[in-house]
């Protein structure tokens, strides 16, 4: 009955749930990596741009985003559906997080590395692509991980704007029976937890697949 | 719409936004003294050797940092009255954000008492002190020093998080911002005055946390 009830209502905010978190660390991977190039770019007002962009998008709670996409564009008459103001705002927020990773990354590598590449008469984009990033991209995987694990349970804030997933429902189904009381908070709660581990496991375990290949 | 209208609306949200970003600042400074000494207990409890102790410990942290904020808030003040236990809005979101506080300081705390030597712990018990004692006034003093640039961190990020007490009617600035666009339906200006207003504050809180942490380690 319960099942019927609880388990199965909220589980079906299971999917937008992965939408939100998923797209939204996409796209906010895509923003962050010229991002990240521009704040350690050599040219001073570039790099001051980027930390401007940074700046602004961490200094606003991820909440705030959500509301001020929602409620306030407005492109003629059009504006933005929940969805798509939940993913936008999100990739927004993920893209300052994401591109501070992604600038200490490229901080880790060491400058021999850097030098060796121009020594090879590497244009720009191949030193980037052939030999920083992917000496990279390891060292951040941990950090990756834990952020979207974070971004996961961030996706709950879209449930402010209106977006049906698990937070949403939890608390739908909460109003709407007056027996289910506190239980779907933490049905979902536990969903949240169970989807972590599986994310932090397969995390640990290609980091130390990764570590052995590059021996 | 014009520049002139963004100032106008500025000018007649001010006065609410900054009531309302004295309460974000309340929540977040109650929350501090709350939660980071749960977390401090936690994770001297996380590291008891009895097992009774410990794992208790672990699971209060493990289940804290994995239940998203919003849904521990959304527990307390919308679930916890159907089991008989009703709290205000702004109590709900002390308890909410000082659970979760509690389990993220709990692990930079722990982090920095792992990180104090283990010589100094054998130095204490060569100086026959008690366990208590090596704790109190030798292993906590300075793991703690070690962990304050981090819960420094985690503070101005819990200061952005009392946003989320809007959605449990809280009247902090996201909360004033929301019914004020609703009277005004500007929307957007009201939001970017919120966006500013979190963004300077953390920025001011930043450099705040620069300068203390400096003062901490010239100790």
């Amino acid at each position: 009955m319960m099942i019927d009830t609880i388990v199965w209502p909220v589980l079906m905010g299971l999917p937008l749930t992965l939408l939100l978190s998923v797209s939204a660390f996409a796209i906010g991977f895509v923003l962050a990596v010229p991002i990240s190039l521009a704040s350690v770019s050599k040219s001073a007002p570039i790099r001051g741009l980027a930390q401007l962009i940074i700046w602004i998008e961490r200094g606003i709670p991820p909440l705030v985003w959500l509301m001020l996409l929602y409620f306030g564009i407005e492109i003629g008459t059009v504006r933005l559906t929940s969805l798509q103001a939940g993913i936008l705002g999100l990739s927004i927020v993920s893209m300052g997080y994401l591109s501070e990773i992604l600038r200490s990354g490229f901080k880790a590598i060491p400058n021999g590395q850097f030098e060796a590449a121009q020594a090879l008469g590497l244009g720009y984009a191949s030193r980037y692509s052939r030999v920083i990033f992917p000496q990279a991209i390891r060292t951040m995987i941990p950090s990756f991980t834990t952020y979207f694990i974070g971004l996961l349970k961030d996706s709950t804030l879209a449930s402010a704007i209106g977006v049906g997933e698990m937070a949403f429902k939890a608390s739908l189904v909460s109003r709407q029976s007056s027996q289910a009381g506190v239980t779907p908070f933490f049905v979902a709660a536990l969903f949240y937890i169970l989807i972590s581990i599986p994310i932090a496991l397969l995390a640990r375990r290609t980091e130390s697949i990764q570590l052995e290949g590059g021996r | 719409m014009s520049e002139t209208s963004w100032l106008s609306v500025w000018a007649g949200a001010l006065p609410e936004m900054l009531d309302g970003l004295k309460l974000s600042l309340l929540i977040t400074v109650v929350v501090i003294l709350i939660g980071m000494p749960l977390g401090l207990l936690l994770s001297l409890g996380s590291g008891s050797r009895l097992k009774i102790v410990r794992w208790p410990c672990f699971a209060i942290v493990e289940i804290g940092r994995g239940t998203p904020a919003l849904v521990t808030l959304y527990i307390i003040y919308y679930g916890l009255p159907d089991i008989g236990l009703t709290f205000s809005a702004l109590i709900s979101s002390f308890i909410g954000l000082s659970i979760t506080t509690a389990a993220y300081s709990c692990e930079y705390i722990r982090s920095g008492l792992r990180s104090v030597p283990r010589s100094q712990i054998e130095a204490g018990q060569a100086l026959d002190l008690k366990w208590s004692d090596i704790y109190r006034k030798i292993v906590i003093p300075q793991g703690m020093r070690i962990a304050i640039p981090a819960l420094l961190g985690y503070s101005i990020q819990l200061f952005q998080m009392t946003s989320l007490t809007y959605n449990i009617t809280v009247r902090e600035i996201t909360g004033i911002s929301y019914s004020y666009g609703l009277q005004t339906f500007q929307y957007l200006a009201v939001f970017a005055l919120a966006g500013l207003l979190y963004a300077a504050v953390s920025t001011l809180c930043t450099i705040l946390v620069a300068w203390l942490e400096r003062s901490v380690a010239l100790h």
